[in-house]
This record gives structure tokens, C-alpha cells and sequence, in this order.
């Protein structure tokens, strides 16, 4: 855990190593995969799937990221990042060899413990993989506890795709994989369409199963839609949010959804804890 | 704890007892008065309501360095203030004491803010009873009032030539002493209580609070929000002079290699407070940003923390430019009808 006498103060990392997930450009996403500076922060530092972390650079600022690498990866943090404004930019413009700061772990994790013994369905578009990616590789790590794993995903064009050499992988575990992409390219053999509508062309079994969605807010909407025509009810539903923040600890007041701090009390919720807030999609 | 007395003329003196403290206590500061350390002891006065800015900005400044950096280096030098020395806020109005119960409860949630607590515990309150209530003034129905010893270490009342005072921890004990006061007699006991009772039947606006907080959720898609948003000019002078508002920015600051990060007053009716970088805003009118003000206040943070964010010190209904009255609000919410809360 971070500082506990001043939850402000970030810890410096290095930058191991850092490559795009897609094409260098406009909201291109890269990976950061990064360690302590004092790598005895390792002792104290413990987070699950679904931790955030606010992530940034001294003289620019901070933003809040999910870590999107599992716990049962030792030995580094990995951040995927979209170029979006100020301090994404400026995070985008660093390398392997550089520092930037981390504060975290920060926020919930999803129920990896209550979910033992279920199918874990993975539904992801675009970017909102990056919180999805922690909760496959900590199943894939602790097959025996967990049924299924399933995973679908999805991006504009085969090139957007993030984690894109990792799906393969999954595959060849003999994981159930589904790619996707929204229109039409030449050579692409998989499904052509939106995610909640590959999600109604794959049509999983709501059996003994958690779904666990992340996207742009429009595909969470549909996907989860689509996961209750399927037979889901709202508990076996979970998705993250964000929110603009700034302190990360449920002090600075601008991330809540109603009563609940997305920061502290979140990221991660059901479906059935967000059909009882009306700001939860705002 | 004691009852003690001294003679008004002598507040100077008093005041200038102290000097292992420093002394906050309102001051002018061009046509603003707000808590400034006393350099003079004779500027001291009791001669005022109460302050324009209310005296949070002790506990957490309008802006305040969090640590500092240099270009180039990752070396991070943390600020938290070094109070050593006690310090003594002098003629705070039971209001803004109250306040300070509530917001730490906020700073001192899950992760403890040092920068607030040690400001907050080495601070003595040296509260000053009302006995002018001004017109907007509705303490009494938060569980406040003009002598409600909530958060302080002393009460003093101002009895024309004399002053109470009514020590209520040992905090407040060591400072009446250390201030060399003499012990109060049953006269003063009871013109304190006559000036508090007297002082009760001034003030005139209330509310109810019984339900609200339960129903405001129910409202959320209610037009009744828009009869007083459509005014907001989002100015934000509701919530920067509140004694409760509590919420920050943070931000990076560099002059030359120096660098600090820093946090100051933000405010929720601002559009830049919660807009997302891809532009998606989920507050983006007046609509949604007075919903949020006063349901964070009488809903959100009493489901969370059991106590409402507000004192009913009047300060929001007193400096809006458009006359928005919170007790209003308050008023219609109870009559709107609930309906069904929507999802998406």
C-alpha cells in the first residue's frame, strides 16, 4: 500500500518497457510495463484485478488508470494508456529508461474470490480491455479455481485491437475467443459487426456464469442489454466506470455517482448496484 | 470545565496573552472579512456577524502546496505543515465550528488527509456565541445554534461590557488560563444563558430536514430543479463560501526548476469539474450541477458519513447574485412529487 501517513505523495517508477498497442497517431495506445525505483515498495504493494492507480508525470499531473496487469504477474505493473489530452500526451511522449510516478493501489477489485467455481465471461471493446486483461490473466493463472473463461472482444478496425499477440495465446490455451471488428476489412475471417452484437451471435449461457464488461459507455449499455436477453440477471453482471478525478481517495468530490465515490468506492460494480443509482450513466 | 470572565476593554490584552500561540481572528481585508493571523492584538474585535469567507480556509487554504519537485529529479519533498505551534482561532461563530465536525469527516475517511489534521489538532477554537443572528441564519435546524458548543474548546459570550467564558475542553481550559482569566460568577453564567434563549427566538428561517435526504434521490429527474438552475449563473460563490464545501483540484505548478504540486478550491457548479477528457461531460447544465450541489449536501453525504453538509450559516442564500435560497429548494423538494427513479 502507498504512504499511509500522506496518501499524496506517488512513488517514482521505471520505465522497463514501453511499446503501441496500436498505430502511432491521434488516441493511439501505448503499454507502459514499469517497476518501483525502490523496488522494496514490492513489499508492501498488494492489488487485485480492477485496482486503478494514478499514474503521471512531476510539472504535468496525474490521472487515474486501471493496472492492467494481474497480481500473478510478478515483478511489474503494466499501464495501457490512450493518448487523449494533457498528461496522456505527455505520459505518451516517454520510453523505456524514463521515470513517471505511480499512487495506488487506489480504488475496488473485482470479487475474484466470490466469483470461485464460476464461468467468467469477458466482454471488451477498444481500450475497456485494459481493465479485463488483469481479470483473464488471474484466472489463467488459477485455472482450477474457476470454470470457463471466455473472451470477447472488439475495436473499430483489426489495427485498434490492443493485447493483439495475448488473444492468440488465450486460443492456443484452448480458451473460447471471439474477435471483433465494426466494419469490414479484407483478410478478416472473424466476426464484422458491434461487440453486443457479437455477443448475441455467440450467445453464452448465463448458467453459473459472471460477465464482466468494459468499454466505451454506448457498448457497456448495449452489452448489458444484450447479457440480460440472454438470461443474466443484474448480479451476475459487472462493469467498471470512470469519472474524472483528482485525489483518487474520495476526498476531492467530482467522481461521484450519487452517493458512491467512483474512485473509492469503484470502479468496479454490478449491474445490480448501478440500476439503483440514476447518475450511474450519465 | 470552568467558567471564566474578563473585561471586555481588556480583549487586547487578552489576546496578547498568548505567546506560544498564534491567533487567528476576523479581520477586514479590503471589504472581505475572513480569519487572518493577528499581528496586532488591539485590531481584535467582536464587532461583527460573521465573516464573509468562512474560516475553513485554516483547515484547508485556498490553495496549499501538497509536496515539491525539481525538473529533472524524482526526488518528491512532502509540505504537511509543521504546527508545532498551537494555534488559536479566536471568535469563530458556532457554525463554522460545527462545520469543521463534519467536513473531517470527510478528510479523516479511509485515507487520513495529514495536511488537514494536523491543522485541525492543533488547532484550539475559541468560539463566540451570536447574539445578532442575521436574517438567513437557520443553525437551529441542522442541530446547531447561537451557543452550540459543537467542535469548540471554549464558548465566549459577549455580555456588553463583560465577557463570558465557558471552557469546554481541557484544550480550552489551558488557553482561558494561559490567557489569565478570572473565574466567571453566576451573574455572567446567567446572562450568557438569557443573551442565548433571547438569541434562539431571532432567528427566524427554518427547515424541516425530517426525509429529506430519502426522498431527494427519488427527484432526480424532477423539473422542479430547473425553476432555480435556470438562474445559477454557475458563479460558484455558493460553495467557495461555504464552511462544509469541500472539494479540491489539484494541479502542477513550475517556476524555473521548481515545481509543486498543489490542490485549491474547486467547485461542483464549475463544467470543467467533471468533464471527462473525451468531452463527455456528465454534469453539462445548470440542471445537473445544482442537482448534484444539494443532493450531495442532504443526501449523499448523510447516507455516507450520517450528518448533513450544511450549518445553515446562510452564507449561500446571503452572496448568491441571483437570489437562489437553498431553504427554498429544500421547501419545493419536499413538495415535489416523487417519481419513479430512471435508469438508463
Amino acid at each position: 500500500m502507498m504512504d499511509e501517513s500522506n496518501p499524496y505523495l506517488p512513488y517514482i517508477v521505471n520505465i522497463e518497457d514501453a511499446w503501441y498497442e496500436t498505430p502511432v497517431g491521434d488516441r493511439a495506445v501505448k503499454t507502459f510495463k514499469v517497476n518501483f525505483k525502490d523496488e522494496k515498495v514490492w513489499d508492501t504493494w498488494s492489488h487485485k484485478p480492477g485496482n486503478c492507480a494514478m499514474v503521471g508525470r512531476l510539472g504535468i499531473g496525474e490521472s487515474m488508470f486501471c493496472i492492467s496487469s494481474s497480481p500473478t504477474e510478478e515483478g511489474y505493473l503494466r499501464f495501457s494508456i490512450m493518448q487523449a489530452g494533457k498528461v496522456t500526451s505527455a505520459l505518451h511522449d516517454l520510453e523505456a529508461g524514463d521515470t513517471m510516478t505511480v499512487r495506488g493501489p487506489l480504488g475496488n477489485s473485482f470479487p475474484m474470490e466470490e466469483w470461485e467455481g464460476k464461468n467468467i465471461l469477458s466482454i471488451g471493446g477498444g481500450i475497456g480491455q485494459a481493465p479485463l486483461r488483469p481479470v483473464i490473466n488471474y484466472v489463467r493463472a488459477n485455472k482450477d479455481k474457476y470454470g470457463n473463461l471466455s473472451v470477447l472482444y472488439g475495436a473499430r478496425t483489426s489495427d485498434l485491437h490492443c493485447f493483439k499477440s495475448e488473444f492468440q495465446e488465450y486460443q492456443e490455451e484452448g480458451t473460447e475467443c471471439h474477435l471483433a471488428i465494426d466494419i469490414e476489412e479484407e483478410g478478416w475471417k472473424n466476426f464484422v459487426g458491434f461487440v453486443p452484437d457479437l455477443l448475441l451471435d455467440v450467445a453464452p449461457s448465463p448458467d453459473n456464469t459472471i460477465a464482466v464488461t468494459c468499454g466505451p459507455p454506448i457498448l457497456i449499455k448495449f452489452v448489458t442489454q444484450g447479457l440480460e436477453r440472454l438470461g443474466f440477471t443484474a448480479d451476475q453482471i459487472y462493469t467498471t466506470l470512470e469519472e474524472r478525478m483528482k485525489c483518487g481517495i474520495g476526498k476531492c468530490g467530482r467522481c461521484n455517482v450519487g452517493s458512491l465515490y467512483v474512485c473509492k468506492d469503484g470502479p468496479v460494480f454490478s449491474y445490480a448496484t448501478l440500476k439503483e443509482i440514476p447518475e450511474a450513466f450519465a | 470545565m470552568g467558567d471564566y470572565k474578563f473585561a471586555k476593554d481588556k480583549l487586547a490584552e487578552v489576546v496578547g496573552a498568548l505567546k506560544d500561540y498564534e491567533v487567528f481572528a476576523p479581520a477586514a481585508v479590503g471589504d472581505v472579512l475572513r480569519f487572518k493571523e493577528v499581528e496586532d492584538a488591539s485590531s481584535v474585535s467582536f464587532d461583527f456577524k460573521n465573516t464573509n469567507v468562512p474560516p475553513k480556509e485554516l483547515m484547508f487554504p485556498e490553495t496549499e502546496t501538497l509536496f515539491k519537485f525539481r525538473v529533472g529529479k524524482t526526488d518528491i519533498e512532502p509540505a504537511v505543515p509543521d504546527e508545532s505551534k498551537k494555534r488559536l482561532v479566536f471568535g469563530i461563530r458556532p457554525c463554522d465550528a460545527m462545520a469543521y465536525t463534519i467536513v473531517e469527516k470527510l478528510y479523516s475517511w479511509d485515507y487520513p488527509d495529514p495536511y488537514f489534521e494536523k491543522r485541525r489538532e492543533s488547532s484550539v477554537l475559541f468560539g463566540l456565541a451570536c447574539s445578532e443572528p442575521v436574517p438567513n441564519c437557520f443553525c437551529t435546524s441542522l442541530g446547531g445554534g447561537p451557543g452550540s458548543e459543537q467542535g469548540l474548546d471554549a464558548l465566549m459570550f459577549d455580555l456588553g461590557e463583560t465577557v463570558y467564558v465557558k471552557t469546554i475542553t481541557d484544550a480550552g481550559d489551558t488557553v482561558a488560563k494561559a490567557m489569565g482569566l478570572e473565574a466567571a460568577a453566576d451573574a455572567e453564567k446567567k446572562a450568557a444563558a438569557a443573551q442565548e434563549k433571547d438569541a434562539l427566538g431571532k432567528i427566524k428561517r427554518s427547515i424541516d430536514t425530517e426525509g429529506i435526504p430519502e426522498k431527494l434521490p427519488s427527484l432526480y429527474d424532477h423539473p422542479f430543479w430547473e425553476q432555480f438552475s435556470d438562474r445559477c449563473l454557475s458563479c460558484g460563490i455558493c460553495t467557495f463560501l461555504c464552511p462544509t464545501c469541500h472539494c479540491f483540484d489539484i494541479q502542477d505548478e513550475m517556476e524555473a526548476f521548481d515545481g509543486r504540486r498543489a490542490r485549491m478550491w474547486d467547485t461542483c457548479m464549475f463544467p470543467e469539474y467533471t468533464l471527462h477528457t473525451s468531452g463527455h461531460n456528465p454534469r453539462p447544465t445548470r440542471k445537473e450541477r445544482t442537482r448534484n450541489r444539494i443532493s450531495h449536501k442532504y443526501s449523499y453525504f448523510p447516507e455516507k458519513f450520517d450528518v448533513i453538509a450544511c450549518v445553515g450559516c446562510g452564507r449561500c442564500i446571503n452572496y448568491c447574485p441571483v437570489n437562489i435560497d437553498i431553504l427554498d429548494i429544500l421547501e419545493k423538494s419536499k413538495q415535489a412529487e416523487a417519481k419513479e427513479a430512471k435508469t438508463a
